[in-house]
């Protein structure tokens, strides 16, 4: 289920444009991972090249090595698509199918894999709408539009659609930034439930955020606009609020950046 | 806080009107509001007019006519306007019209979404661009041109397809053919089918083009490879904008006149299979007719001609029911 996540000498390009520089690191499975920095520095790129999601943008290509336990997601012969099934994502706006009721919203990524009998794949939404705390509020009108649910039950939506294929890493890139503060925490929350079955990687602007629901946090930075963003450290997450052994890291998570 | 208290303790002057209240929220107005409210409505009233002038002539001559028709209108298999009594129907107008709509709408439809996802979801951007241009350069050319070219190239080179078809598909009844000049419905078909193609290819175009981002990685983040974007993001969120469009080109399919009358040899009768010569269009009878008609003559074209204003009227209300019953699953919730 949850896989490790080892990246080794990975840059990414929009064009010509360097986006990020030479990142390693490593992300254990069954743990949250966030990634802080200030914007521009690169962190979401990183994050999208976790999925292949990063190619899809026109002109973006990615050098270096991502390995999902021992498979490089780079490799010959990998196709994007198939990446994209181990690894799910939820984005910063809530982005359930308008034209989809919520069911068929959790079944979608489903219908893809292939064909399911009805009672499987009822069995299969219920799960998990249940594993993303939104079964209680959305179990009686699951033939509704999940664009009629409020912004944080769309957001949990959206996660429930992408753990409803059981992919092996989860990737959110800041999930709660269009949320209210009771949003957030029940989001919040429910990344504690989920890092007990997925390898979690979360982009967060709000470092109290990374601070709660992280194990390890790594940091992003870029000397100046314009420049590639770089990874300056990963740690445990206590040790990057407490002590980091990087001076730009306290500066940053001080306010005292820029 | 201010605006509060002054609203909260009653002024020592006297209240003022609501009328007075109204205008002072309006505000001072200005010349320059005045004239363009004055333009502004004065557009929308004569718009009005002209709808409310054209339906009452139409309607004022068609009783005219319908009143002195011998024949039943609606269901007789004749136009006989010289002859005293008149007898005349538009039953023969309106299958030929629908058929050829049909076929055109069957064709035209699928090609112009194929055309659009294929310039907003497949072709690199050097190449979308010239495409677009040559489609909006079909809608530029002159409808009686299109009825030159098929009356000239296309019937002539129908032979082949008539055919195929009689021999394959001639047991449906719809596709069997006794060997005439193809200038039957469905040559027609093909032909309007070319001519609506530019403007559902452009609207539906638009409409794809209007598709969030987000929609369509939502789709690719699950792992769907791109025809399945398409099916689970762009299409859906088109959807109610390729029926507005199908709809602008059926329009023009309806109300076709010139290409319409230049390919078909028109005959008073229904034929049921599309590939013998016969049958006749609403506009395409107006347009061969007119000329040579007499004044009762006249008026039972333009009755044609309203019963036609009311089959577009019916077909708009029908999409916009369409339209409106998809609207909460439409990606204006979103």
């Amino acid at each position: 289920m949850a896989k490790r996540i080892d990246v080794s000498g990975l840059t990414a390009y929009y064009g010509s444009h360097k986006a990020i520089d030479d990142i390693s690191m490593t992300v254990e499975p069954r743990s949250v991972t966030a990634f802080i920095g200030p914007s521009g520095c690169g962190k979401s790129t990183f994050l999208r090249t976790l999925n292949r999601m990063h190619e899809v943008t026109p002109g973006g290509r990615v050098e270096g090595k991502v390995l999902l336990d021992d498979e490089d997601l780079y490799g010959h012969g990998i196709d994007p698509v198939s990446v994209r099934r181990e690894v799910g994502m939820v984005f910063q706006r809530p982005n359930p199918f308008p034209t989809m009721s919520i069911f068929d919203n959790v079944a979608a990524g489903l219908r893809l894999n292939g064909s399911y009998k009805k009672s499987e794949l009822a069995d299969v939404v219920e799960k998990s709408l249940k594993g993303a705390n939104l079964w209680n509020e959305v179990k009686d009108r699951l033939n509704k539009p999940g664009s009629g649910l409020s912004g944080g039950q769309q957001q949990r939506l959206c996660i429930a659609r992408a753990i409803a294929v059981e992919p092996n890493v989860l990737l959110m890139d800041e999930p709660c930034s269009a949320l209210d503060p009771i949003s957030t925490l029940a989001i919040e929350d429910l990344i504690g439930e989920l890092k007990e079955r997925f390898t979690i990687v979360i982009v967060t602007h709000n470092m109290q955020q990374a601070a709660r629901v992280s194990d390890r946090t790594a940091f992003f930075n870029l000397s100046a606009v314009g420049q590639p963003g770089k990874l300056i450290e990963i740690d445990e997450t206590e040790r990057i609020f407490s002590n980091p052994s990087v001076q730009a890291t306290e500066d940053y998570i001080s306010g005292r950046f820029g | 806080m201010d605006t509060k208290e002054i609203t909260d303790t009653p002024p020592p002057a006297p209240q003022p009107t609501p009328a007075e209240q109204k205008r002072a929220a309006r505000g001072a107005t200005r010349p320059g509001d005045r004239i363009f409210l004055g333009l502004s409505r004065g557009s929308g009233i004569l718009l009005l007019v002209i709808m409310a002038a054209i339906a009452g002539f139409l309607t004022y001559r068609a009783s005219i006519a319908i009143s002195k028709d011998e024949a039943n209108f609606f269901t007789a298999f004749e136009w006989n306007t010289g002859v005293v009594p008149p007898r005349f129907g538009i039953a023969v107008l309106v299958f030929g019209t629908i058929v050829s709509s049909i076929v055109a709408m069957v064709i035209a439809v699928p090609i112009a979404v194929a055309i659009a996802l294929f310039l907003t979801h497949y072709a690199p951007r050097r190449l979308s661009g010239p495409i677009a241009y040559v489609i909006d350069l079909l809608a530029a050319v002159p409808s009686i041109v299109y009825g030159l070219w098929g009356a000239l190239v296309l019937v002539p080179n129908m032979n082949g397809l008539y055919g195929w078809l009689d021999d394959y598909l001639g047991w449906t009844g719809i596709f069997s053919w006794q060997g005439g000049a193809p200038r039957s419905m469905l040559t027609v078909g093909i032909l309007l089918a070319i001519m609506i193609l530019p403007i559902i290819t452009n609207v539906s175009r638009e409409v794809f083009r209007q598709v969030p981002q987000m929609h369509e990685e939502a789709a690719l983040a699950l792992g769907a490879t791109r025809w399945e974007v398409i099916r689970m993001a762009v299409i859906p969120f088109g959807r109610s904008g390729v029926i507005s469009a199908s709809m602008l080109g059926l329009g023009r399919a309806l109300g076709e006149t010139m290409a319409v009358a230049t390919v078909l040899s028109p005959t008073f009768d229904i034929q049921a299979s599309l590939l013998d010569p016969g049958g006749g269009t609403f506009a395409q009878n107006i347009a061969s007719k007119f000329s040579e008609a007499g004044d009762i003559g006249r008026d039972a074209l333009i009755a044609s001609g309203l019963v036609l204003f009311v089959i577009t009227l019916l077909v708009n209300g029908g999409a916009r029911a369409i339209i409106a019953r998809r609207k909460e699953y439409s990606g204006a919730n979103a």
